[in-house]
């Protein structure tokens, strides 16, 4: 007897927005029209997401940089592999900046030595860690050589969230910190939507270029659907009038093939400000204590 | 061939430049490219983070005095892919109105290239056959040239020197007359948002008269106030009259009750007032309400002239309508007495035999001219004479 499974590929991804269900009932329709049985879960945060992923309750997860870090090294320690299979191409080369006052007389990094810096959310790969790892590499350590000033806004959302950044831009703009931690994508956001005024900040310092987002499969998941679901993905077009509503909630003008390569400097972040451990353990004790909140 | 250059002198991508980027952009196919310079500190950084966000593709290189170059994606196409033409926004160029405009139009321009996908907004009116007329665009246009203002068009100070018998009189058709402008309002309004966009003029020459409704009431109110008169009685005969005209779901027979029958018979009622009122305030108002009112039956007129020729059925539905409102009403008292005999109170101008028995034959007058004005609407409708002189005589006695 012939058994037909009708047990759909299941995507996990964190529900950071009301537009999380938009997206995701409509890729799920689309993909139903395209012949392939999907179905999603949501998730209110990143970590449960990673460890729902380790145990088997998802085929492949929509997974932050961060989150990808996580699911890499819990997948290590378990003696399996994870791997970066598709992401958006506005997922590639992204920097963070340290913005400051246009009329500051901070020009040099050296000179945040006994400023204060603000940040996103504690778990904000872009706002919090990637800078703060970028300028500990430039010689000032958080928290001994500057003052940071965490904006923790939805915290166990990996910084999704864009308020986090918001709030420091803010009180930048107001004089209360010296500095600003933000993407560079959200920097032009921030101008755009006015929270900036035209020539208020200047970048005093930039990351070197990372990769965000990603979708995220384990070994031991169905490769032919997993290559189907992949191919499928890479397949949609922004001039299909279909799914360029989804694409552009999504933020993306197409689907490019997964790379890790972009994740070395986060990785490095990480290791570097003790967020999380080799074995994809929580480290961070702010971090952990809200979680536990 | 050297490659276009756009200089963004100073300005940043925080301050706007990148609308400068797009028109150079808006030039080139995918594929082609721009260069960029400008003396921005961080230029090439913000052009290549936002050329991401645009599916661009940005190079910082120094090509013949550039910054930066920039290839077009062809993301930024994409909405034109398969976009359709709306018709036209002038009514009357060939194929500017669609017979049956899409649903995903929308709210769309009329004219507008139209990005496919998106919402289906659902407007029950939208066949172009059952609502369009080619003449609601000029009568938009003389509804705006006509529209007055209440509080300069008429002079209010003009003296009031009837009798107070007369001005109760007065009094009281202003009342009658606000509780069906009421329903003249309420019944295009209704109608309003079920009009699919593409039909502009149709929903301008109903959102218009719903104006001028709202004006026409304030009048009305205005000068039955005028002597600091409460107003008088509304009737439930009137009211329910006005009622069977709210509960009409088709757009054609409500337009045919509401304005042919109804708002056309008021133009009578409008002139005699404004031939027989007893002070020079209501006469004005009467004139200035009249010119709208007449307006708004040429509107219906035109678009039941068109709608008859493309559904001859039509006119039998239009002639049960007021068969069925007619027996609906039997049980009602028609028009409210005061108000029969307020007409003829004011347009006797006197509280005496002989005025009474004047204003009596003006409002005899005035009954025949109502009737003898819609039968020749309903021929222009295409009704024989014994038909429409049976429809009239079937109309309602409350007038509206």
């Amino acid at each position: 007897m012939c058994v037909v499974s009708l047990r759909p590929f299941v995507l996990g991804a964190v529900a950071y927005d009301p537009k999380v269900v938009t997206i995701w009932e409509g890729f799920k329709q689309w993909f139903a029209d395209q012949g392939f049985a999907f179905d999603f879960v949501l998730y209110s945060g990143y970590e449960a997401q990673a460890e729902a992923h380790l145990a088997g309750h998802v085929d492949v997860t929509w997974d932050s940089p961060l989150c990808w870090v996580r699911t890499r090294r819990l997948a290590e320690a378990a003696g399996t592999r994870a791997h970066a299979i598709v992401m958006r191409d506005s997922d590639q080369d992204l920097t963070s900046l340290v913005l400051v006052r246009a009329d500051s007389n901070l020009t040099e990094v050296s000179q945040l030595r006994g400023r204060t810096v603000a940040v996103g959310a504690v778990d904000s790969p872009q706002a919090t860690l990637l800078p703060l790892a970028h300028l500990a590499g430039l010689g000032l350590e958080p928290g001994s050589d500057f003052t940071v000033r965490r904006f923790d806004v939805m915290v166990n959302k990996h910084g999704d969230h864009v308020g986090g950044e918001r709030d420091a831009v803010k009180a930048l703009v107001a004089g209360e910190v010296d500095a600003a931690c933000v993407i560079d994508g959200n920097h032009l956001v921030f101008a755009k939507e006015g929270t900036i005024a035209a020539g208020a900040v200047r970048v005093l310092t930039r990351t070197a270029p990372f990769d965000h987002c990603t979708m995220t499969v384990l070994n031991g998941v169905d490769t032919a659907t997993t290559d189907r679901f992949a191919k499928l993905l890479l397949s949609m077009s922004y001039d299909d009038p279909a799914v360029r509503p989804l694409l552009r909630l999504e933020g993306l003008k197409e689907w490019r093939v997964g790379r890790t390569t972009g994740y070395a400097p986060l990785e490095a972040a990480v290791d570097r400000l003790g967020f999380y451990g080799a074995d994809g353990s929580i480290l961070n004790d702010d971090y952990r204590r809200i979680l536990a909140s | 061939m050297n490659l276009p250059i756009v200089d963004l002198g100073a300005l940043g991508l925080d301050g706007g430049a990148h609308v400068l980027v797009r028109l150079a952009l808006d030039d080139c196919r995918p594929g082609e490219e721009i260069g960029v310079r400008g003396s921005h500190p961080d230029l090439v950084a913000d052009l290549v983070t936002w050329c991401r966000t645009q599916g661009h593709q940005c190079v910082p290189r120094g090509d013949g005095g550039a910054d930066a170059v920039v290839r077009r994606g062809s993301a930024s196409w994409a909405a034109w892919v398969g976009a359709e033409r709306s018709g036209h926004p002038d009514p009357h160029t060939d194929s500017a109105i669609a017979a049956h405009p899409p649903a995903a139009w929308g709210l769309a321009a009329r004219g507008s290239a139209v990005e496919p996908g998106g919402p289906e907004p659902v407007f029950r009116l939208d066949v172009r056959d059952e609502i369009w007329t080619d003449r609601a665009g000029s009568l938009y246009a003389q509804a705006v040239a006509g529209q007055w203002n209440p509080a300069s068009a008429i002079d209010w100070l003009d003296p009031i020197v009837h009798g107070r018998e007369i001005e109760r009189a007065v009094v009281q058709v202003m009342t009658f007359l606000v509780e069906n402008e009421e329903a003249a309002l309420v019944v295009p309004a209704r109608f309003l948002g079920q009009v699919h966009p593409h039909f502009r003029e149709i929903q301008q020459m109903l959102a218009v008269t719903i104006a001028d409704e709202a004006r026409h009431i304030e009048v009305f109110t205005r000068r039955a106030t005028l002597t600091g008169s409460e107003l008088a009685l509304s009737t439930v005969g009137g009211r329910a009259s006005l009622q069977s005209l709210l509960e009409e779901p088709d757009f054609a027979i409500a337009s045919f009750l509401l304005s042919v029958m109804g708002e056309g018979t008021f133009v009578s009622l409008l002139g005699f007032l404004e031939r027989h009122a007893p002070d020079p305030v209501t006469r004005r108002i009467a004139r200035l309400t009249r010119q709208d009112e007449a307006r708004h039956v040429a509107f219906s007129l035109a678009h039941l002239e068109r709608h008859v020729q493309h559904e001859p059925g039509l006119r039998a539905r239009l002639a049960s309508a007021v068969e069925r409102r007619h027996r609906a009403l039997q049980g009602t008292a028609g028009l409210n007495d005061d108000v029969f005999d307020a007409l003829v109170l004011l347009s006797g101008g006197a509280v005496s035999p002989d005025a009474v028995a004047l204003g009596w034959q003006r409002v005899q007058q005035l009954q025949r001219e109502m009737a003898e004005h819609r039968q020749a609407r309903l021929g222009r409708l295409g009704f024989s004479s014994g038909e429409a002189e049976t429809l009239s005589s079937l109309h309602t006695r409350n007038f509206m």
